[in-house]
């Protein structure tokens, strides 16, 4: 096979990527444009100060008030991560550095199996343990809200936070931990001190897609929180909505075009949402990752100005040429 | 700790600071190390040599306790350091890793500033006081201050492979242990890096028995003052086939064995 012929190869092979990276690209922008473009007609009829400031959603009376939504999402949101992210460190590092072999083949597989599990399947398990368990132990009449939905999303999100910071820990202890050792530092100072700083950013890393599970979760939360739009809800056990809770639960039954939009409106800020709390946790890790992260090429080092030298003339030579 | 090496430690058993006797490791049901005796002279460089899988790396790994960390690990014999033996009950591995240091193959400094990465070790080890002090004299130690007094506050990782080394040995001499064991050092470095560490080397014996693995020949012969040469036959692995001065192991070496190694013939 001639050059010229490689050559078209090369450029075929490549244009392929160039496309598939093209459609790619193209089809993400197209969705945020079509849903911003259909959500954003719900203010040609209603005021947008309304639907950002309201403070209750109600579709018989054509109130669109955003804020019951964000706030049960952005609740239950925090508050799974709020015990997630330390859990999952604890338990992450029990199975790097404390459990024996099998036990952590086992933990591992578990993990797994739970991270597979359709959401149905937690949302059937909350509804049949934790709704109840709720409805006896704090005298909630529903037993549905923002508690049993928080208590669902740490289950559904421990699988990839641990997943991930298991990796991330198990990768930088390998290289550290006999670092840490060879000055005579005990196990809680290495990891304090220096494996789990070290993790910072995978763990962040996993924090995001545990974020983005729990602020998009909708089949379990919409089972367990009761759905309830028309206000904010004051405590953690009476009924409350999500963001995708609403709009699964409404949809269907959407009869008016100014519905249909304000749904869709919905679905697009938490779009801009998940996208502002994924940057946002980037910028923050951003600033971390910044140190070079591998060993540079090693320079040569000056150790005489010997004109002699063979590495010398050879880099001579190279920047002759 | 205490920052002066001879005081508070009990007797050294005439010149020689590290003693293993009988030593032998399995990992599971390998026999990794069977044997071993040598006995380490202070302020010497001591070089480990001797095809791969011979078990030079396990014997260093066990004057430390580093092998404690592997879980198949087995370590029968006695390793005495200032004549008390590393693997009685009543010794803190912590503490022998503290006395005897330990610089790997692969540069391993922390993700921290090059600051940091000395002053860790040392705090960690309780001392608080006196840090700027303590990190310029390691890093003058080992050969390194001139380079990077201007920035300590970066990450010890934008330094070169050499550096890192470096800082490494550093790290390892803040803490002013007795014995320095260094694991191929330079496997991982350029020519001219590796002359720099073992320049070093020569400077630190005065202040510190070092005990070093080598896969190169000339790397031992340069340096050390004595050398082990441990060998592997299809039957029996890790074992010392020799020990002496380096000068006799290379010009006369009573083996047949060791000379067919050192001149090049296997390995």
């Amino acid at each position: 096979m001639n050059t010229a012929t490689l050559r078209r190869k090369a450029i075929f092979v490549q244009s392929i990527f160039f496309a598939t990276a093209a459609v790619l690209i193209l089809t993400s922008i197209a969705l945020v444009l079509f849903i911003g473009s259909q959500g954003l007609r719900l203010f040609t009829t209603y005021s947008p100060a309304d639907f950002f400031f309201g403070t209750s959603w109600n579709q018989s009376t054509h109130t669109y008030g955003v804020i019951p939504l964000l706030y049960g999402s952005l609740m239950t949101t925090f508050l799974t991560l709020l015990v997630s992210v330390p859990l999952a460190i604890l338990v992450a590092i029990f199975m790097v550095e404390v459990a024996p072999a099998p036990m952590r083949r086992v933990m591992r597989s578990t993990v797994e199996l739970f991270a597979a599990l359709p959401s149905v399947i937690f949302g059937l398990l909350a509804l049949t343990i934790i709704v109840p368990w709720v409805r006896e132990t704090f005298n909630a009449p529903l037993g549905k809200g923002i508690l049993p939905a928080t208590i669902v999303l740490i289950f559904m999100v421990q699988p990839t936070i641990v997943t991930i910071t298991e990796d991330a820990v198990r990768t930088s202890a390998s290289s550290l931990r006999e670092a840490c050792h060879a000055v005579g530092a005990t196990r809680w100072q290495m990891l304090s001190g220096v494996i789990i700083p070290a993790s910072r950013q995978g763990i962040l890393t996993a924090v995001i897609l545990g974020l983005g599970r729990a602020v998009g979760e909708t089949m379990a939360v919409q089972m367990v929180i009761g759905n309830i739009t028309v206000r904010i809800p004051k405590t953690l056990t009476e009924g409350a909505t999500t963001m995708p809770a609403t709009i699964v639960t409404q949809l269907p039954e959407a009869a008016d075009p100014q519905t249909r939009s304000a749904l869709i409106m919905v679905g697009f800020l938490l779009l801009i949402i998940a996208f502002a709390l994924i940057l946002s946790v980037r910028t923050v890790t951003g600033r971390s990752s910044k140190k070079p992260k591998a060993v540079k090429a090693e320079a040569p080092e000056p150790v005489s100005p010997d004109p002699r030298d063979p590495l010398r003339e050879l880099e001579r030579e190279m920047e002759a040429s | 700790m205490n920052p002066n090496n001879s005081n508070g430690t009990p007797a050294a058993n005439g010149k020689y600071i590290l003693q293993a006797d009988k030593l032998n490791v399995h990992y599971g049901n390998f026999h990794a190390v069977r044997d071993v005796s040598i006995n380490f002279e202070r302020n010497k460089i001591t070089a480990l040599i001797g095809p791969s899988g011979c078990g030079k790396s396990t014997v260093l790994r066990s004057l430390n306790r580093m092998n404690d960390l592997v879980d198949t690990a087995r370590i029968d014999g006695h390793v005495r350091f200032y004549g008390k033996n590393l693997y009685d009950p009543d010794v803190d591995a912590a503490e022998v890793r503290r006395r005897i240091g330990m610089v790997f193959q692969k540069p391993n400094p922390f993700p921290k500033s090059i600051y940091d990465n000395i002053a860790w070790g040392v705090r960690v080890n309780g001392v608080r006081s006196n840090m700027d002090d303590i990190v310029e004299q390691a890093l003058r130690g080992a050969a390194l201050w001139d380079e990077v007094k201007d920035k300590l506050k970066q990450s010890g990782l934008s330094l070169s492979g050499g550096q890192q080394q470096r800082l490494c040995i550093a790290r390892a001499i803040a803490i002013r242990p007795d014995i320095i064991l260094m694991d191929e050092p330079a496997s991982a470095l350029d020519p001219i890096a590796t002359l720099r560490i073992e320049e070093l080397m020569t400077e630190l014996v005065k202040d510190y028995t070092i005990v070093i693995v080598t896969h190169n020949m000339q790397q031992a012969a340069r340096v050390s003052d004595y050398t082990a040469f441990f060998s592997v036959t299809p039957d029996r692995t890790g074992y010392l086939e020799e020990f002496g001065q380096t000068n006799q192991i290379f010009t006369s070496p009573q083996s047949q064995i060791t000379e067919d190694y050192i001149t090049g013939r296997f390995g």
